[in-house]
Parts: C-alpha cells; structure tokens; sequence
C-alpha cells in the first residue's frame, strides 16, 4: 500500500523510530522520549473503555466461570468446591455424549453444505449481467432477520400436522405419506441442518462474492486460451485465488454453527428425547432449565477447547498471512 | 466461467434456473410467515392434505393476529425495549470501539499488537461460551431482569467488531492528514476528532448499522438475564408469551415475527451497501 510507505516520513513528529530494536519492558519505558510517552498516555486512555468493557464483561466472567464448573451451585445457592466432579459427571452422561457426537456432526455437515452452496451461488451471481443487486439484497434476508424468528416459520413449516413442507412435496409427487420433520432423532438432526444452511449460505455467498469481484478477469481468460475448461479453471484458479477468503469466512462459521443455540432451542429444544442438544443447548438445559450452575458452565466451557484451536489456528493464519503481505 | 457462446438454453440450465430456485428457497419462509400472519385462524388448521386447500394465500385477510398481539401482550412494549437496548449498546460500542481502534491502528505504545489480538480474539468468542457465569455477575451488579443488564453485556460482542472494522478503516486514511493539521497547529487529539473522525464517518456508519442488527437480534442473554414480561425483547417475548407448552399460537407468532423483523428489514434495505461492506470488511479483517 502506497500511503504507508510514505508515513515514515511522519516519524519525526512521533518519536524516534527504531525498527527492528526491541528494548524489552521497563528499560523501554525508561528510554522514551517524552513524545513517545505521551502517546502512551493517550493510547492508554483511548482503550481504556473498551478494555474496562472486555475486562468486566468477558475476562472476568471467563474466569468465573472456570470458577463456576468446579463447584456443585445449584440456584440460589453458592455451591462448595468439587474438583472436576462436574467434569467428570459429563464425561460418563450418555446425554452430554450424544450432545458431543451431535455438535460436530451439526458443524461438520452445516460447514461443508453452507461453503458449497455459497461457492456455487457467489460463482453463479458473479456471471449474471443484471439483476446483481436486486439478487444480493434479497438473499441476505435471512441472515439480517433475527434468527429466532425466522426460525420460528421454519418450526409452523415443520410443523407434523399443517406442514407446507409436507403439502409441497406431496403435490410434487416427492412424497406419499406425512413426514414428521422433527419427530424422530435423524429426521430432526438433518431438519436443523437444513435451516442453519438457508440461514449461513448468504453469508458465505456474499463474502466469497466479494472475494470473487478481486480476481483479475484476465487471469481466466488466459487460462481458458491455455485451453482449460471450466471445471479446471475453477479448481486451478479461482479456489486457490480464493483460499484466504474461504478459509476466514469458514473458520468464522465453524466457530458460530459449533456455538449454536437458537436454531435448536427453537425448532426441537433438544427433543425428541434429548437426542439433538448442542453443548450450548444442553448447557441451557442443565444451568437455567434444571438450575445446576457449576454442571452447566462446566458443559458451555466443554466448547473451549475445540474452539481455543479454532481461533489459535485463525491467528496463525493470519499471522501468517500480514508478513507475506509485508505487514498491514 | 462466462459462457459466451454457450447459447441461450446453457444460461438458463446453469444460471437462472438454479438462481431462480435458491432465491425461491430463501424468500419463501418469509412469504409463508407474511401469508400466515394475516390469514384467519379457522383456514390455517386445516391438515396439509386436504383438498382444496390453498396455503399460499388466503381470500380472507385478517388482522386479528396484529390486534391480538398488541391487545393480550406486552408486543409494543417489547419492541421499545428491543429498540432502546439496540440503540444505547451500540452507541456505547461505536464509543469504545472508534477510541480503540484508532489507538490501535495509529499510535505506537508498547503491547499494542497484543491488545490488537486480544480484542480479536473475544470478537470470537461466542455468547454462548460465558452465558452462565456472565448471568452470575449481572446478578451480584443487581443488574438482573432489567434493561441494563443486556445494554451492558451486548457490548462485549459488538465492541471488538466495531474495533476491528473501525482499525481497517483508519488504515486506509492516509496519515498525512493528520500530520498536515499537527503541522498547522492542532494537537494530536484535535486531529484525531475534527479531522479523522468526520473522514471515517462512513465506516461508522457501517459498524453501527451492524451492530444495531446485531444486537437486534440477539437471543440467549436476553433470554436467560430478563424474566419479567415488562422487560423483554421481541425475540423472548414472542417465544415465551405466544407459547404455552406444546401449543403454538401460530397466527400472533408470525404477526410477532414479521414485525419484529421489519425494523432490521427496512434499515438493512436503506444501507445494504453498507451493510454488505461491514460483513465482508469484518470477515477480511
């Protein structure tokens, strides 16, 4: 980027600079010049309501609530210290196990679905001539909507007496009989899946859109001369040109779709028979439905691991990323 | 892949048919909720395989499910709330997030990169992770059941977000714009508010609209730390009042949902460039 090769020039008005030398803590403070240290004075004061916000609301919470799983709380009553017995307690509840089973299946599945239809409908808005806006408007409806209400007419679509699912699909001719659609285990899995799809496909179709719009036309066309056809150039192109697009928009997903409450709490609340709960459902049911606390927070922190390697994995990345572009 | 001599059926097979679909799949809940919330409770419980029976409208529009749903529940109410809550969150998170970012994007001072990703990282964080202690604190601030404790708590999700795409902004913003107003004799802050603030306006603008929806929608705090009729929010209060165990009053539920979702609906349509920018400049970082 131009403009920030020319700012070294404003150095002077900042401070010394001194690329490259890193004099570690105190010392650093120490050697500053009175320039520098009134930035710090004012960089400290600029972050300190957001920092105080983070502090109270996510870092000590976070912290209280590792507190929280070793105790044996239950509503209204402060709870003793138990060690990892709310761990454990988890470790052998078939509940909690089918809950594991459940939330990588849901993420796992939702991921890929959402990635390919996104990819197929960014590619396919990107070749249309008109109607681009109109389409990329329209199709992030169901993103904006709050979830919880659209998800709502998805649950009166279900719904095993007057779905319109099932009145579509029998005029279709796809169907003979009824089909309940969230009444048994599989059924119901594969029908929150479904709508966490309608939901996160505009998502990622617009990011990769975005993404899309980046790519240089010419590097196509010269390799349709080359002679590679469509399929080739896409794989041999685009994907790749693609990639770090893809891989954010994907590891952001995962994160939310592996967290996810609404949908489920919604369209089956769990059922039938606890059998598509979500760490963040179960969590629900256990901490506020039945009010043991300290086995409730100890199954929402059962997340924190899988998700800490998902964001450390995403740092790296884009680490890795800023010093190839020669930091940004 | 444009297919230029593919001819005309090609475009249709592999463009506007599956567009055509997608688009169809996307909208029709919407529709199905519109249809169902004007239509009359005697020609919604009809079973789906009647004959006869024409779910995709109704030659009977009614009301009665609006009226019901501001005469029997506390729906305006709820909508006030939704909106002072998602008004006063975001403003205090455009606050924290504008003072932050520009700190991060523009000053030197030791451990910057570390509280750079450290704010990344609780953008990550999702609510679900810390609803149970985060509920724990709200209680022993006093702050339980009341508006405050959700105006308070949004911000911790929609303050990262508006750092991290505030920080992109300002780096676009040259720096000689600045140095040109110290230079001529205004200090570093009356730089950083006359000038580079009113320049950044349009990436405010965005991160608010985003964070307006957002907070909009949200749904598990507001779910677990509010638990009187007065003080919820759209999505709670419709879940919560409009269903009685395992009966749905469906007709009030979709009245409840379509307007609960035309305020986002309609500023959304008013700055969808915007909007579109905040979510792809919040996924590029």
């Amino acid at each position: 980027m131009p403009p920030r090769q020319r700012s070294t020039i404003s150095l002077d008005l900042v401070g010394p600079a001194r690329p490259g030398v890193r004099v570690p803590g105190l010392g650093r403070f120490l050697c500053a010049t009175r320039t520098e240290r009134r930035e710090w004075v004012l960089a400290f004061f600029l972050l300190l309501p957001a920092l105080t916000m983070l502090g109270v609301f996510v870092a000590y919470p976070f912290v209280r609530g590792i507190w929280l799983s070793l105790l044996d709380s239950v509503v209204g009553h402060e709870g003793e210290f138990v060690g990892v017995t709310n761990f454990v307690k988890l470790w052998y509840d078939s509940i909690f196990r089918r809950t594991t089973a459940n939330t990588f299946i849901y993420t796992g599945a939702a991921t890929v679905l959402k990635l390919a239809l996104g990819m197929a409908v960014a590619l396919m808005v990107n070749n249309l001539l008109s109607f681009k806006r109109l389409l990329r408007a329209s199709m992030l409806l169901p993103w904006i909507v709050p979830t919880v209400l659209s998800t709502l007419a998805w649950k009166w679509m279900f719904d095993p007496t007057f779905s319109i699912v099932n009145w579509i699909f029998y005029h279709l001719g796809f169907i003979r009989v009824r089909v309940d659609w969230l009444g048994g285990p599989m059924a119901a899995m594969s029908s929150v899946i479904l709508v966490n799809v309608w939901r996160g496909t505009p998502f990622f179709a617009i990011t990769l859109l975005a993404g899309l719009q980046t790519i240089n036309p010419d590097i196509h066309e010269a390799a349709a001369i080359d002679g590679a056809n469509a399929w080739q150039r896409f794989w041999r192109v685009t994907w790749p040109l693609l990639m770090p697009v893809t891989l954010v928009v994907v590891l952001f997903s995962v994160i939310m779709t592996f967290a996810d409450f609404q949908l489920v709490y919604i369209l089956t609340g769990g059922g039938p028979a606890n059998s598509t709960h979500l760490f963040a459902t179960y969590a629900y049911q256990i901490g506020v439905a039945t009010g043991k606390l300290g086995e409730g927070a100890a199954a929402s922190l059962a997340m924190f691991p899988f998700l800490f390697l998902v964001v450390l994995f995403q740092l790296w990345y884009i680490r890795r990323g800023d010093s190839g572009k020669g930091g940004a | 892949m444009a297919q230029v001599g593919g001819g005309r059926w090609r475009r249709w097979l592999y463009l506007y048919l599956p567009l055509g679909l997608f688009v169809i799949v996307t909208l029709f809940p919407f529709y199905y909720m519109a249809v169902t919330a004007i239509r009359p409770d005697r020609e919604m419980y009809i079973p789906w395989n009647r004959p006869h029976f024409a779910p995709f409208w109704t030659l009977r529009p009614t009301l009665e499910h609006f009226a019901l749903l501001f005469r029997e529940t506390l729906f305006a109410r709820w909508l006030a709330n939704t909106l002072i809550i998602a008004t006063c969150s975001t403003a205090i998170s455009l606050f924290c997030g504008l003072l932050a970012a520009y700190a991060l994007a523009r000053l030197r001072f030791p451990l910057g990169g570390a509280l750079g990703t450290g704010i990344f990282v609780t953008y990550l964080v999702p609510q679900t992770l810390l609803f149970l202690p985060l509920g724990e604190v709200i209680r022993s601030f006093r702050l339980g059941d009341s508006l405050w404790s959700l105006i308070l708590t949004y911000p911790t999700f929609l303050i990262p977000f508006c750092t991290w795409l505030m920080m992109g902004y300002f780096r676009t913003i040259p720096r000689e714009l600045e140095e040109c107003a110290q230079i001529d004799g205004a200090t570093r802050i009356q730089a950083m508010v006359r000038i580079i603030f009113p320049v950044a306006t349009p990436g405010i603008l965005s991160a608010g609209i985003f964070a307006f929806t957002l907070s909009w929608n949200e749904f598990i705090y507001a779910l677990v730390f509010l638990s009187s009729a007065t003080q919820k929010t759209v999505p709670v209060g419709v879940v919560s009042e409009l269903v009685r165990g395992d009966t749905f009053f469906w007709g009030p539920l979709m009245a409840g949902a379509l307007l609960g979702s035309v305020p986002v609906a309609f500023i959304y349509s008013f700055f969808v460039e915007q909007y579109v920018s905040a979510m792809t400049g919040a996924v590029k970082g």
